[in-house]
């Protein structure tokens, strides 16, 4: 069959090559006409997909800002564990998962971003363990408020975590080794741990993300607002911006 | 081969050109702008849809009439593995037979609309429709 197709298609191509003016001319015209037809319809498609990939983002935008002030109480934080001054100007409300690398990698820029602007910032706490196994960290790093040792908990996890989450998956048996230098009372963490007031409070973290739709970590709201495009440069700007506002009453 | 079935064969592996791009733009569009992770069968349609975007153009300029032969394969295989993904999703074959192991389910149907349109059926459509237009052109181009 192939062999038919090739010999008819040379032997449409002699006539065109024995009378050259006539035949051939019609030809390129139609291939500008196919290759026009082509660009055209790539350039259709690709448009579409950038016309789309805009309406898509700034709508998505619109309806997080709306489900932002929609659902202003899941932004409350006050059973959360919080740093800086509670009457700092700019409050970052943080959706964090220990478990998560993104979320160890943003633990110092937003240290950092507190050192820059000294006692204008206030970070809150707010824990939604989505990987697996990650719940009983959430549990420790809860038990640990008890303690005084939240944030050097934390600190620790975050500096050890590719050795407790192994492939997206906590491997609790090694979160321990990971607090040694803490000095946590592990015999008291184990005994709180489980306790009535940390399920609340980390079943009050689950659903406020519900609500405000928190599905990836980390996630941020600075005074409210959330940020137009997941990266650290929109986290930076964004608080730049609040801290650059003219003051106002005590941090939302 | 006449002039003018040639012609329809050009237009057929042009429209399947077309089922292509938008497939794999919108494939794009999902993972990319709306941040669905692919599951790992819709990786597999990927890695069929994909090549297809470049490989069809090489077939059209200039036409030829052979191009069914290296472009029907990859959208046979990817039919294949959108026909095991829609069973999977109908729940015609267990989860625990499916590959997923980690990650995103495959069974999971991440977006749907008018109550039954989902993205495993769309791309059983497109692939569908791209095996279609080839096997068309192929006969068009033999004749």
């Amino acid at each position: 069959m192939s062999k038919k197709s090739k010999r008819n298609k040379s032997a449409r191509e002699i006539p065109a090559a024995t009378a050259p003016a006539a035949a051939t001319a019609p030809a390129p015209a139609k291939s500008v006409s196919r290759k026009g037809l082509f660009v055209g319809a790539a350039i259709v498609l690709i448009v579409a997909f950038v016309v789309a990939t805009l309406l898509y983002t700034s709508e998505k935008q619109e309806s997080s800002r709306q489900l932002v002030q929609q659902n202003v109480e899941a932004l409350a934080s006050a059973h959360s564990p919080a740093k800086g001054p509670p009457d700092a100007r700019v409050h970052i409300v943080e959706f964090l998962d220990p478990a998560c690398e993104t979320c160890a990698d943003f633990y110092p820029e937003v240290k950092k971003l507190m050192a820059e602007h000294p006692g204008a910032i206030r970070v809150s706490m707010r824990h939604v363990p989505f990987h697996k196994g990650s719940e009983h960290v959430v549990r420790i790093l809860e038990a640990a408020r008890g303690q005084d040792l939240y944030w050097q908990t934390l600190e620790a996890l975050f500096a050890a975590q590719d050795r407790w989450t192994i492939n997206h998956a906590v491997h609790v048996d090694q979160v321990w080794p990971a607090l040694r230098g803490v000095g946590l009372d592990q015999e008291r963490v184990g005994r709180e741990m489980n306790g009535a007031d940390i399920a609340t409070r980390m079943e009050r973290d689950m659903a406020d993300a519900k609500a405000l739709n928190v599905t990836k970590t980390p996630e941020f709201f600075v005074n409210g607002r959330p940020l137009p495009r997941f990266g650290l440069k929109e986290l930076r700007d964004l608080v730049n911006d609040e801290v650059r506002k003219p003051a106002r009453g005590p941090g939302s | 081969m006449s002039t003018r079935a040639a012609d329809i064969a050009w237009g057929l592996v042009f429209a399947g050109w077309l089922v292509a791009a938008a497939s794999t733009l919108g494939a794009l569009f999902f993972s990319e702008v709306m941040e669905l992770p692919p599951c790992v069968l819709c990786w597999y349609q990927r890695i069929f849809m994909f090549p297809l975007v470049l490989v069809l153009p090489l077939g059209l300029f200039p036409f030829d009439a052979k191009v069914a032969r290296y472009a029907l394969p990859l959208a046979a295989g990817g039919w294949l593995v959108a026909l095991y993904h829609l069973l999977l999703v109908a729940g015609w074959i267990p989860e625990r037979a499916g590959p997923c192991v980690q990650g995103v389910p495959c069974s999971e149907l991440q977006v749907q609309w008018l109550g039954f349109v989902n993205i495993p059926l769309l791309s059983f459509v497109a692939f569908s429709t791209l095996a279609a237009l080839l096997v068309a052109a192929h006969f068009r181009s033999a004749r």
